[in-house]
């Protein structure tokens, strides 16, 4: 059964087996506005948890996604290539931005749920 | 913590609109409303409406008003006919750009409205300048902006004589008993104006303008995306005190008396540039692909040198694409030249091109 998880980042984890698909959360894509282009790495890429994995630019600003979780990139989502309006559109689903496996599955145990990442917000604003 | 950031006289009506508001040179403004996007094609396809009310509204009076602020500015002032409104540089001793305004002859007086980031030092500069003029700061006037093709049908439902001003014109108008200064010019290269009234009805006008079907309320950020498009300096990016009006390709901000007789700050620098061309020049850039090249990128040849830096660049909603403006060195300003550009760790290929990226609009 899939997981879901959430980063003080703004990124979501659907996580299943040692697979996550990642992307950021309607709250972070609301923050930065209309999203119009989407740096993805590379299929085989290696990462460490924070380091940098992706860049999402929108009208305003360019901001960095972070590796979630140490791991390697198994899928990127092309779709965002001609269409990162669906960041904006479905943050949570068709616009995702990378699966990758990961190397410690420990690391996502210390993440909030989906009710502590709505509280987590909802102290922000 | 920051002080209390000044507001303008719509500040309730925009937290009322929805509007994300952010610090912008000491002043709470909306950055965007619905979304850039959908605010910067409002504006291309009908009418914006933008909160400039920051921005410092100044008269000058005093006699020999218009002799003496030449001083300060390349641009002709005492030529200009009642009515007229000009866009002129505040030089320094160096050449370089203190600030850029408008300067209007008002009849009676000078009106200019400076940059909000600016206001006090362009104050205290023409106080410091001109101690025979009166130097008058308008502490309680809004301005507003009605940008877009639709503008003109708009603005005349209410003020009918709006249609007979032409680009870069000005006049004083009754809007149903309020007394505005209404100047046909603007910041997105969409014909359209920007309206100068009493802080006490701005609310008024601008619900009445909002009220119209043609009419949506547009932030700082797609005021920043059509300004970028129309290929318009904004101050403290594009120009600023190192770069010459000559180098930030403004040299039609200088009419021809005063390319012959000079007379103005920095006038070595910028009469020595337009004799024999300046070192760099501000130019258009295409960057291909999706990736927006953003300021302070470096800008290089093919073969790797390093040829200058992007002064604003981002996202053009109407061309679709990246769009950056930036000095590069004058040997390769031409159009069609292709330059690397360095965003991140990736190098993109750019395209040296004319500004405009979307061609202007004005009245003529």
């Amino acid at each position: 059964m899939a997981i879901l998880k959430f980063t003080d980042q703004h990124e979501w984890l659907l996580i299943e087996d040692d697979i996550a698909c990642v992307g950021i959360t309607g709250y972070a894509q609301e923050q930065l506005g209309d999203v119009v282009f989407v740096e993805l790495p590379e299929t085989g890429d290696e990462f460490k948890r924070g380091d940098e994995a992706a860049v999402v630019e929108s009208v305003k600003a360019a901001a960095e996604v972070y590796a979630p979780a140490t791991g390697d990139i198994t899928e990127t989502n092309t779709d965002l290539e001609g269409s990162p309006e669906l960041v904006n559109r479905d943050p949570q689903g068709t616009g995702w931005f990378f699966k990758m496996r990961l190397s410690d599955l420990s690391e996502t145990e210390a993440m909030m749920d989906e009710q502590n990442y709505a509280d987590f917000v909802a102290k922000l604003e | 913590m920051t002080d209390a950031l000044n507001q303008t006289p719509l500040h309730s009506l925009h937290v009322e609109l929805g509007a994300k508001m952010v610090d912008f040179a000491g002043w709470s403004m909306p950055v965007q409303y619905s979304g850039i996007i959908e605010e910067h094609t409002q504006c291309r396809e009908k009418a914006a409406l933008f909160d400039v009310s920051h921005m410092g509204q100044v008269e000058l009076r005093g006699s020999y008003t218009a002799k003496a602020l030449e001083k300060l500015v390349p641009s002709d002032i005492d030529g200009m006919r009642e009515g007229k409104a000009r866009y002129t540089l505040l030089t320094n001793e160096d050449g370089g750009i203190k600030d850029d305004l408008i300067v209007s002859n008002a009849g009676d007086h000078l009106y200019l409205v400076v940059n909000a980031a600016m206001r006090d030092q362009d104050i205290g500069h023409l106080r410091a300048a001109l101690s025979d003029v009166d130097v008058v700061e308008l502490i309680d006037r809004a301005l507003i902006a009605v940008q877009g093709p639709e503008a003109e049908p708009v603005v005349a439902a209410f003020v009918p004589e709006v249609r007979d001003l032409g680009f870069m014109e000005t006049v004083m108008c009754d809007w149903a008993g309020i007394s505005c200064r209404i100047s046909r010019l603007g910041y997105t290269g969409e014909d359209g104006f920007e309206i100068s009234l009493p802080d006490s009805s701005a609310r008024e006008v601008v619900t009445a303008l909002l009220d119209h079907p043609d009419v949506g309320p547009a932030g700082l950020g797609a005021r920043d995306t059509l300004r970028l498009e129309a290929g318009l300096c904004l101050y403290g990016n594009d120009i600023d005190g190192t770069t010459s009006p000559v180098e930030a390709n403004l040299p039609w901000t200088i009419q021809k008396r005063r390319r012959e007789d000079g007379g103005f700050h920095g006038a070595d620098r910028i009469l020595a540039e337009l004799a024999s061309g300046p070192s760099r020049k501000l130019v258009g850039i295409l960057p291909d692909g999706r990736a927006p090249a953003r300021h302070g990128t470096e800008i290089c040849t093919n073969g790797g040198q390093s040829i200058g830096a992007v002064t604003s660049g981002g996202f053009g909603p109407t061309t679709g694409g990246p769009i950056s403006m930036g000095y590069v060195d004058s040997n390769y300003a031409g159009s069609g030249t292709s330059v690397i550009l360095k965003v991140r760790n990736r190098e993109v290929i750019g395209t040296i091109v004319e500004l405009p990226f979307v061609p202007h609009k004005y009245k003529r």
